[in-house]
C-alpha cells in the first residue's frame, strides 16, 4: 500500500517539512488563489448591450483595475501557449501542413490584427449572451493576437532544429511521439520560448489599451482594467491620473517580471544544449523559494506523480503503438493535389479580398493608400536610422563595460516591455502648446517603445566580441574610425540586425496606435497608412480596413523580404563570431 | 535454413538517398551480414563508406531501400526492444541529470519507478558514475558523458549493442580506459549483451576489441572484406601477431580492390570529374610528405607507424594518403607508403617550386581542377560562377559533396595559383586581386 500512486512515501517527513521559505510561499500562493478567484467572477458578471461600465479615475481603483488587466494578460499568454504547441509542432512534423502554415503565420506576423478586432467581437459576445464573458473573451483574443505568433515561430524553428542525435537517441530508446514531444522537443525549444514570451508579454502591455476598448454597434464598451483607466484619463485631460496609471503599470511590470520572467530565464538555463559559463544568470529570489520552499516539493511531488499516472493511463491504451500506414496513393499523388489545393485556395481568397475592396472602393484610393504607405515607410526608415546612430555608440560604450553593463540590461528589457503609448498624452500636448509639426513629431512616438530593442542587442553583442580582438585592436593602433569599421560594427553586426528587424517590426505595428493621438477632445493626425487603418477602424468600415491591412502588410512582407532578411542572410554567412 | 545463433542478419541490404532533382544515389550496395551470439564485430571503413548508415539501418532508425534486416528472426521496421545505441556524440539529453538520462529508457517503457530507479542505479554502479548521479551533462568531462552514455543503453539490458564511434570525440587516454572498462564487463559476462557491432575509424581499437572486422568498401558502400580475429583476451597491442593484423587491415584500407598492390600512381588514375575527392588540406599533405621523405623513413614508412608517431588518427590518414596518391606524390602497398621522385621533388623544392609541381600535378591527375582551369581560360571575362561547376558535380555527388569537392579543389587550387575564388560573390576566376 506504500506505493500507492508510485509516492515515495517514505521520503515524506523530511523532505518536506516546512522551512523559512514557506513563510513567503504560502501567502504568496493563497493570495494568489483568491485575487484570481475574485477577477474571473468579476469576468463573468452579468451585462447587457449598451449599459455603461462606470469607470472611476480615483487612483484606489488601480490596483482592482491592475489586477484585471493582469489576469486577462495571462489568460492570453496561455491561450497563446496552448495555440503555438499545437500550431508549431503540426508544421513541424507534418511536410504538407508546413507549406501552408509556415507562409500563414509569417503573414499573420506582420499583419497587426488590431484592425480585424471588431469583427471577432460579435462572434464572442453570441457565444456568451448577457454577461461580460463575451468582451473579455475579445479583449484577451486581442492580447493573444498580439503574443502568439513570435512564440510559434520560435517554437518551430526550434522543433526543426532538434539535433539528429538526439532524435536518433529519443527512437532508439522508444519514447512515443507524445513522451518525445515533452521529453525533446519542447525542453529544447524552451531557452527561446521564454525569451519570445517576454516580449510576447511587451507586445500585450502595448497593445492593453487598445484592447479593452471594445465598440460594438456603434458604441464602445470599456472593460474594467487599467487600460481603460488610460483611455479615460487621457479622455478627461486627466494627467494626474495619467500619471498613476503609469505608476501602476511600472509596479505591474515589475511585478511580472521578478514573478514570471526572471525565475523563467534563469530556470531555462538548464535547457540550452551548449554549456555557457559565461551569461550564468544569478538565481532570482523567486526562484530559489520555488526551489527551497516545501510547499512548492510537495506540489511538485503530486503533479509528477499525476505525470506518471496519466502516462501509465495512455500506455495502457496505446500498448501497440506499431503505426499502421496505408498507402492507397503514391506520395506524390498526394503532394500535387496538395499543391493544387492550395494553390487554388489562395487564388480563391486574392478573388475575395479584391472583389470585397472593389465593391467599395475605387482604384484611385487604392493608390492613394499605397502612398500613404510609403509615407509611413519613409518614417520607418528614418526612425531606426535615427535610433541606429544614437543607440549603437550608446550600446557599445556599455557594452565595453561589462559590469556596467551587468546593471543595464535588465533597465533595458524592462524600459522594453513598458507601454509606451503612456507617455503620449505628453507628447500630444507638448506638440499642441509648442505648436510643432504633427507629420513631424509623432513619428517619434512609432519608436518610443521599439528602439530599446537595439540598444539591448547592441550590448549584447558587445559584450560578445573576444576580448582579444581588442587586445589586437589596441596593440596595433587601430583607433577611431578606424576602429569601428574593421573591429565593431562588424563584430555586432548579426546583433544589431536581429535588434533592428524586431524594432522596424514593432514600429510598422505601432504606426496603427501613433499616426492617430488624442488628448482629451483634440485629436492629432499624421498622413501615413497606420492613421488611415485607425480612421477606418473608428469608422467600422470593413473594406477600407481590409484594403488598409492588405497593403501595410505587403509592405511589411516587402520590407523584410528586400531588406531585413539579406541582411540576416549576410550576418549569418560572414559576420558570425565561430 | 535460419542460423539460430544469428541475433541480427541482413540480407541484400541497398540504401539509396533521394532527394527532389536527383533520381537517387546508392550509399549501401548489396550488403550481407550477420551478427552471431556472443562476438563482437568491428566495422571499418574510410569516412563516407556508408558504415554508419549501416548501423543506423541496423538499428531501424532508417528504413534500407531494398533488403531486409531481422532481429533474432523478426523483421526490423523501426528500433527494436532489445537493441540499444550508444551514439559518437553522446546524445544525452541536457536538461537531465545522470540519473534522469540513464532512466530514460525505461522510463519510455513504463517501467515503474522505483523499479527504474534501482535499475538505473545499478546501471550507474556498473560504468563507475557513483557519485554524479545528480550532475548534468555539461558538467561532466567527455568521457563521463560517454560513461552515461553507456550506462543509459546498458539499463534496458540490451540483446544487441550498436556502438558508433562511440570513443572517437574522446581523448585517447579516457577512450583507452572506457574501452577497457566496456570489455571488462563483456569479457566478464557482466551485462546480459548478447552481441556487440562496434563503428570505427580506428584501426587498433578495432583489432583489440574485434571477434571479426569487416572492412567497407566505398561509393557505393559493399563489404570489401572479413577478418576474423582469434587473438586470445586481453590482447598484447604489441605482440607480432597483433600488429599483423593491423597491417593487413591498413593494406586492405589504403588499396583499390581490383588492382595488383602498387600500381596506383604508377600510371594516371582513370578519374572522373565527379570523383569524390579526399578533403585534404595542403598544410597536412605537406607535413606528411615532408614527414615520409625525412628520417627516419626517408622515403618510405609504414603505416601504422607513421600514423602513431606524427600523431595523425586513421580516418584523417586515410584521407591525406588517398591525396597523395591521386596527387602522384606517394604509393601505398602492402601497408607502406613510399614518395614518387615528382613527391622528392616537391619536398625538396622551395615555395614557389613547390607551388609550381603542386599546380602540374593538380592539373595532370584532376580532371575537376583542369577542367575548371579549362572553362576560365575560355571565357571572356576569365570568371564563372560556383554554382556552374556545382551543378556539374551534383550529376555524379549528393548536394552536400558537391560542395565538400568544390571546396577542396578550391583550395588546392588557390595554392597553387591555378585560379582565385571569391567567396563573397561565390565566382571563381584567374584573378587574384592586385
Amino acid at each position: 500500500m506504500q506505493q500507492r500512486w508510485g509516492l515515495p512515501i517514505v521520503a515524506w517527513p523530511s523532505r518536506l517539512r516546512p522551512n523559512f521559505w514557506d513563510l513567503v510561499a504560502l501567502p504568496l500562493v493563497l493570495g494568489t488563489i483568491i485575487l484570481v478567484a475574485w477577477a474571473s467572477q468579476q469576468m463573468n458578471a452579468p451585462y447587457q448591450a449598451g449599459e455603461a461600465l462606470p469607470i472611476s479615475l480615483d487612483a484606489r481603483n488601480l490596483p482592482a483595475y491592475g489586477l484585471r488587466t493582469v489576469l486577462r494578460m495571462a489568460l492570453a499568454l496561455a491561450a497563446s501557449l496552448v495555440f503555438s504547441l499545437a500550431y508549431a509542432a503540426l508544421a513541424a512534423k507534418s511536410r504538407r501542413a508546413e507549406k501552408l502554415l509556415i507562409p500563414v503565420l509569417d503573414i499573420l506576423q506582420s499583419v497587426p490584427i488590431l484592425g480585424f478586432l471588431s469583427i471577432t467581437v460579435t462572434g464572442f459576445i453570441a457565444l456568451f449572451p448577457g454577461t461580460l464573458l463575451g468582451y473579455e473573451c475579445a479583449a484577451i483574443f486581442a492580447i493573444f493576437t498580439s503574443q502568439a505568433w513570435n512564440m510559434t515561430f520560435s517554437l518551430y524553428q526550434s522543433f526543426i532544429g532538434v539535433p539528429q542525435d538526439l532524435r536518433e537517441a529519443a527512437r532508439m530508446y522508444h519514447l512515443s511521439p507524445w513522451q518525445s514531444f515533452w521529453q525533446l522537443e519542447v525542453p529544447f525549444a524552451l531557452p527561446s520560448l521564454v525569451w519570445n514570451m517576454m516580449m510576447s508579454v511587451s507586445g500585450g502591455w502595448f497593445f492593453v489599451v487598445a484592447s479593452e476598448a471594445i465598440s460594438v454597434a456603434g458604441h464602445t464598451v470599456l472593460l474594467p482594467g487599467i487600460g481603460s483607466y488610460i483611455a479615460v484619463a487621457i479622455d478627461q485631460r486627466d494627467l494626474v491620473a495619467v500619471g498613476y496609471a503609469i505608476l501602476a503599470m511600472l509596479v505591474f511590470i515589475l511585478v511580472y517580471d521578478q514573478l514570471l520572467f526572471r525565475p523563467l530565464l534563469a530556470w531555462a538555463q538548464r535547457f540550452k544544449v551548449e554549456a555557457i559559463g559565461q551569461d550564468e544568470i544569478e538565481p532570482p529570489w523567486f526562484l530559489v523559494m520555488l526551489q527551497r520552499a516545501r510547499l512548492f516539493d510537495l506540489l511538485r511531488t503530486l503533479v509528477d506523480a499525476t505525470a506518471a499516472l496519466a502516462s501509465r493511463a495512455r500506455r495502457a491504451v496505446q500498448r501497440p503503438h506499431q503505426a499502421l500506414r496505408v498507402k492507397l496513393l503514391p506520395t506524390r499523388w498526394i503532394d500535387l493535389g496538395w499543391n493544387v489545393a492550395l494553390a487554388l485556395g489562395t487564388f480563391a481568397a486574392l478573388t475575395e479580398i479584391a472583389l470585397f475592396v472593389r465593391s467599395e472602393v475605387d482604384p484611385q484610393e487604392v493608390l492613394h493608400v499605397v502612398a500613404l504607405g510609403f509615407v509611413t515607410l519613409l518614417r520607418v526608415v528614418v526612425l531606426i536610422a535615427l535610433a541606429a546612430l544614437v543607440w549603437v555608440p550608446v550600446g557599445v560604450w556599455i557594452g565595453f563595460r561589462p559590469r556596467l553593463a551587468r546593471r543595464v540590461q535588465p533597465v533595458v528589457q524592462f524600459l522594453a516591455a513598458f507601454p509606451a503609448n503612456l507617455f503620449f498624452p505628453m507628447v500630444v500636448s507638448a506638440i499642441v502648446t509648442l505648436h510643432l509639426d504633427v507629420e513631424v513629431w509623432v513619428s517619434p512616438l512609432m519608436i518610443l517603445g521599439t528602439q530599446w530593442y537595439i540598444l539591448f542587442n547592441v550590448i549584447a553583442g558587445t559584450l560578445a566580441l573576444p576580448t582579444d580582438y581588442q587586445f589586437v585592436a589596441s596593440n596595433f593602433g587601430v583607433t577611431r574610425w578606424l576602429w569601428w569599421r574593421r573591429l565593431v560594427l562588424p563584430g555586432i553586426f548579426p546583433a544589431f540586425v536581429t535588434g533592428a528587424v524586431t524594432a522596424s517590426g514593432g514600429s510598422w505595428n505601432a504606426s496603427i496606435v501613433a499616426e492617430v493621438v488624442r488628448w482629451g477632445d483634440t485629436t492629432l493626425v499624421a498622413t501615413g497608412i497606420g492613421a488611415y487603418i485607425a480612421q477606418e477602424t473608428e469608422k467600422g468600415d470593413f473594406p477600407r480596413i481590409a484594403l488598409g491591412i492588405t497593403v501595410l502588410s505587403l509592405y511589411v512582407l516587402l520590407f523584410n523580404r528586400l531588406l531585413w532578411r539579406r541582411l540576416y542572410h549576410l550576418a549569418e554567412e560572414r559576420l558570425r563570431l565561430d | 535454413m535460419p542460423d539460430d545463433s544469428r541475433l541480427i542478419s541482413a540480407e541484400k541490404v541497398c540504401k539509396t538517398y533521394q532527394t527532389a532533382e536527383t533520381p537517387g544515389r546508392l550509399v549501401l550496395d548489396h550488403v550481407d551480414f550477420a551478427l552471431r551470439e556472443g562476438e563482437i564485430v568491428a566495422i571499418l571503413g574510410k569516412s563516407g563508406s556508408g558504415k554508419s548508415t549501416f548501423l543506423r539501418v541496423l538499428a531501424g532508425l532508417t528504413p534500407p531501400s531494398a533488403g531486409h534486416v531481422a532481429y533474432r528472426g523478426q523483421r526490423v521496421d523501426g528500433p527494436a526492444h532489445g537493441i540499444a545505441m550508444v551514439f559518437q556524440t553522446f546524445a544525452l539529453f541536457p536538461w537531465l541529470t545522470v540519473l534522469g538520462n540513464v532512466e530514460l529508457g525505461l522510463e519510455a517503457q513504463g517501467v515503474p519507478r522505483t523499479e527504474r530507479r534501482r535499475r538505473a542505479l545499478q546501471a550507474i554502479d556498473l560504468i563507475g558514475l557513483d557519485g554524479f548521479e545528480s550532475a548534468y551533462p555539461k558538467e561532466l568531462s567527455g568521457g563521463m558523458r560517454q560513461r552515461v552514455g553507456f550506462a543509459r543503453a546498458l539499463v534496458v539490458n540490451p540483446d544487441v549493442l550498436l556502438l558508433d564511434e562511440p570513443f572517437s570525440a574522446l581523448d585517447v587516454l579516457t577512450a583507452e580506459t572506457l574501452r577497457n572498462d566496456l570489455m571488462d564487463l563483456w569479457i566478464e559476462r557482466r551485462v546480459p549483451t548478447k552481441g556487440i557491432i562496434l563503428v570505427s575509424h580506428n584501426i587498433e581499437e578495432a583489432v583489440e576489441i574485434a571477434d571479426r572486422i569487416i572492412i567497407f568498401g566505398s561509393d557505393p558502400g559493399h563489404i570489401r572484406a572479413e577478418i576474423p580475429v582469434t587473438l586470445p583476451r586481453p590482447r598484447e597491442v604489441t605482440s607480432p601477431r597483433f600488429r599483423q593484423i593491423v597491417d593487413e587491415v591498413y593494406t586492405l584500407l589504403t588499396t583499390t580492390p581490383g588492382q595488383g598492390p602498387g600500381k596506383r600512381g604508377l600510371r594516371a588514375e582513370p578519374v572522373g570529374i565527379g570523383y569524390r575527392l579526399p578533403s585534404a588540406s595542403i598544410q597536412q599533405l605537406v607535413g606528411l610528405l615532408d614527414a615520409i621523405v625525412e628520417p627516419p623513413y626517408a622515403g618510405r614508412a609504414d603505416l601504422p607507424y607513421l600514423a602513431e608517431h606524427e600523431h595523425v588518427d586513421d580516418e584523417q590518414l586515410f584521407v591525406l594518403i588517398e591525396a597523395l596518391q591521386l596527387l602522384g606524390f606517394a604509393q601505398v602497398a602492402g601497408g607502406d607508403i613510399w614518395t614518387t621522385p615528382v613527391g622528392r621533388s616537391f619536398a625538396e623544392a622551395d615555395l614557389q617550386e613547390r607551388k609550381r609541381i603542386f599546380a602540374d600535378q593538380l592539373r595532370r591527375t584532376v580532371p575537376l581542377a583542369a577542367h575548371i582551369r579549362k572553362v576560365l581560360d575560355e571565357r571572356p571575362g576569365h570568371s564563372a560562377p560556383e554554382g556552374r561547376f556545382l551543378a556539374e558535380l551534383e550529376d555524379y555527388l549528393s548536394e552536400e559533396e558537391a560542395r565538400e569537392v568544390l571546396e577542396t579543389v578550391i583550395n588546392w587550387g588557390r595554392y597553387a595559383e591555378l585560379f582565385a575564388y571569391d567567396y563573397d560573390r561565390g565566382v571563381l576566376s584567374l584573378e587574384n586581386p592586385s
